[in-house]
């Protein structure tokens, strides 16, 4: 095993009712890299995902997070060790604030996962708001931070998805499809961001159906089909290979 | 306030779709001398959420519409003190409950439990230790609140429904046993009463006897009647509504609104829901207890009707009629339900009759056999329509229909928030 390897995915296996969605799963991510993971639909990159922050229980394997055994671990604990992740279809709090959405997680970075400050006034803690405040200019979010999260376009709710990821400043930030349902536009200024956080050195793993997000970001991808990892390398090495034109041209069986 | 040079410092941000790309975050805090002086600043201004002179403000209005209650509730007959108390014990009660279902969303159909818990304690206290009722009170807060944490921590497992489903089963639980196995503590059906001769072991101490004329409680000599026993719950529930003021603006209160908004999202963004949500419980609890306590505290005697689910049921409608996850909604609810009650529950066939005098007979048969079954006994009826209607036409409770009528007063002369 790489010495400086963030987290790494150990012969993982997972089974729904049946359907094999993982089978003999081996990724190392390496520390300060952007790492993709493209594959077509259903191919169990959601599902890897869920089974590194501990939504899933694999039925065989294990996932180490700098050094550390984190299957079985319960989500909140392994956010706090250091993991945040982008969901596929954005979880956000619609009922809040865009900057109450941003606050929250900054309170959970802050406290930890348990802190009782039933007494205190939210506008006391003036640390917590100006990290929310300047992570949502970030985002470019910050004109509607006294919005209601439900109001926003669906690509902004993933910015704001994102910017509830960033506050915490996680070791590792696993992103579920970050630009899917933006326009090209907004898409770009994701990839800038995204670039942006990678100068500070932030470790990332990255599903993505858009290419030109892949090529932009990726220092490495793995291909993903059926369940498999089928291609590892380069962003042009995998896009060279004949074994992923063919699981992306329809071949997939 | 903060000392960042990027305070006060208007942002422009250029329009959206014009951007080419993030720009630096340098560049979003120049100064911009061009701008009118007026338009808010957009920047990381740092102003409060929830200015804290807003809050004392609504505290003073509060209280003062609460002490005032005697003046301006004359017009409506409601001004004498033993509706007036109800008003704001049942106040604190459906406070108290918002707490739990208004901010975390967790609907409890057993609150009332700790409503009889609570009364079942001041009377002990009242027996035992005192007649003053600061010994009583703390206690039964202190209890309804071990109860709510046990009661709380096993529901919990559960949310949705299966939560809902197991309150009401404690609950009725606790009520079957106060009428059984419970009678040595709960005195069963003829209710828990405080006697001349109890012991009274604090009051023996000071006075030498413990022996009354009447047992009646006092706060230091003070006798709980007429009105004293309304001032002294109108100062409990002022003291109450702020301590659920504070826990709403509090870093604790927007936790809790996150567990009703996305819960999947709290535990993915590190926190550990589940004493979020007990401690929310056991709050809540305790308010019950408070208002249990104060029941005893105005009529020294405690009963398990109390603890019906009848009486859980009429907490929730009280918090959704009035606006559940509001600060004032639930009180307004809990004077509301308790006042229509007060009137409905007081009308006969023969008051009806009257009421009726001006139709002819057999109209007036007719409109009397449909109207008495909404009231007297059956007002429970009326009330289920009013809350059906709410919740169709109102979801939001009666906070929300003024919210209502307030923006649309204001669409004619204020243009100005729509434009922001
Ligand atoms: N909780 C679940 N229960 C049963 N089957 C599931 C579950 N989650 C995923 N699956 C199945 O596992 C397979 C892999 O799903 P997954 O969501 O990981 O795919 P994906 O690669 O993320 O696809 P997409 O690109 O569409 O998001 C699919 O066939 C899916 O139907
Ligand atoms: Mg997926």
């Amino acid at each position: 095993m790489m010495g400086n390897a963030v987290l790494s995915v150990a012969d993982v296996q997972k089974n729904f009712a049946g359907l094999r969605a993982l089978s003999d799963i081996d990724l190392q991510i390496e520390e300060g890299k952007t790492h993709a993971i493209i594959g077509p639909n259903g191919a169990g990159k959601s599902t890897l995902l869920n089974v590194c922050v501990g939504r899933l229980a694999p039925d065989q394997g294990a996932v180490v997070f700098h050094g550390q055994v984190i299957t079985g671990k319960k989500p909140h604990e392994i956010n706090q060790l250091g993991i945040a992740r982008v969901f596929q279809t954005p979880e956000i709090f619609p009922d809040l604030t865009l900057l109450q959405n941003v606050m929250a997680p900054a309170y959970a970075r802050r406290d930890g996962p348990i802190r009782l400050n039933l007494l205190t006034r939210l506008d006391d803690d003036k640390d917590v708001r100006l990290e929310a405040e300047h992570i949502l200019e970030d985002v470019g979010l910050a004109a509607k931070r006294h919005d209601e999260a439900s109001a926003l376009s669906r690509g902004d709710k993933r910015r704001l998805e994102l910017a509830m990821c960033l506050v915490q400043h996680p070791k590792l930030l696993l992103l579920d499809e970050p630009t899917a349902g933006m326009s090209r536009l907004d898409t770009n200024r994701t990839i800038d961001l995204l670039k942006r956080i990678k100068e500070r050195g932030m470790t990332k793993v990255i599903i993505e159906h858009d290419m030109h997000v892949v090529f932009s970001l990726a220092d490495k991808v793995s291909v993903l089909a059926q369940g498999r990892i089928i291609a590892e390398g380069t962003p042009d090495e995998v896009r060279a290979d004949p074994k992923v034109q063919e699981a992306y041209l329809g071949g997939a069986h | 306030m903060d000392t960042t040079p990027q305070n006060n410092t208007p942002q422009t941000t250029a329009p959206q779709t014009t951007a080419p790309a993030e720009p630096q975050r340098s560049a979003h805090y120049h100064h911009s001398t061009d701008l009118p002086t007026q338009l808010p600043p957009r920047g990381p201004d740092m102003r409060p959420l929830w200015p804290p002179k807003v809050d004392i403000l609504m505290t003073v209005l509060f209280a003062v519409a609460v002490f005032t209650m005697p003046i301006w509730l004359q017009p409506f007959g409601a001004a004498y003190p033993d509706l007036m108390q109800r008003f704001a014990i049942f106040g604190i009660f459906a406070i108290g409950f918002n707490i739990l279902f208004g901010l975390t969303g967790y609907l409890s159909f057993g609150h009332a439990a700790f409503l009889g818990v609570g009364s079942y304690a001041a009377v002990w206290s009242f027996k035992l230790l005192s007649l003053n009722i600061v010994p009583a009170i703390l206690l039964s807060i202190g209890i309804a609140g071990l109860f709510a944490l046990a009661i709380g921590y096993v529901s919990l497992r559960r949310s949705g429904i299966y939560f809902a489903i197991l309150t009401l089963a404690f609950a009725q639980m606790c009520y079957n046993l106060a009428y059984s196995v419970l009678t040595p503590i709960t005195n069963g059906e003829t209710g828990l009463r405080v006697l001349r001769d109890d012991p009274r072991v604090l009051d023996a101490l000071v006075t030498g006897t413990s022996e009354v004329a009447v047992p009646r409680a006092s706060f230091f000599g003070i006798e709980m009647s007429g009105m004293t026993g309304f001032w002294t719950c109108a100062v409990c529930l002022l003291i109450a509504f702020y301590i659920a003021l504070r826990i709403t603006r509090s870093p604790f209160g927007m936790m809790l609104r996150g567990i009703k908004s996305n819960q999947t999202r709290m535990n993915y963004i590190g926190f550990n829901t589940r004493p979020y949500t007990l401690v929310a419980f056991v709050v809540s609890g305790m308010y019950a207890g408070l208002a249990g306590a104060l029941l005893a505290v105005v009529d020294p005697l405690a009963g398990a009707e109390r603890m019906q689910w009848t009486a859980s049921g009429e907490v929730v409608l009280m918090t959704i009629l009035g606006g559940a996850g509001t600060l004032l909604g639930p009180f307004l609810g809990a004077v509301l339900i308790k006042y229509f009650e007060n009137i409905f529950s007081a009308l006969s066939d023969s008051t009806l009759f009257q009421a009726f005098s001006f139709l002819p007979d057999t109209a007036r048969e007719v409109v009397v056999t449909i109207v008495s079954p909404f009231v007297g006994e059956g007002w429970h009826l009326t009330l289920g329509v009013l809350f059906m209607l709410v919740v169709i036409f109102l979801p939001g409770g009666l906070t929300e229909g003024f919210r209502r009528i307030a923006r649309a007063l204001r669409g004619g002369s204020g243009k100005k928030e729509s434009s922001q």
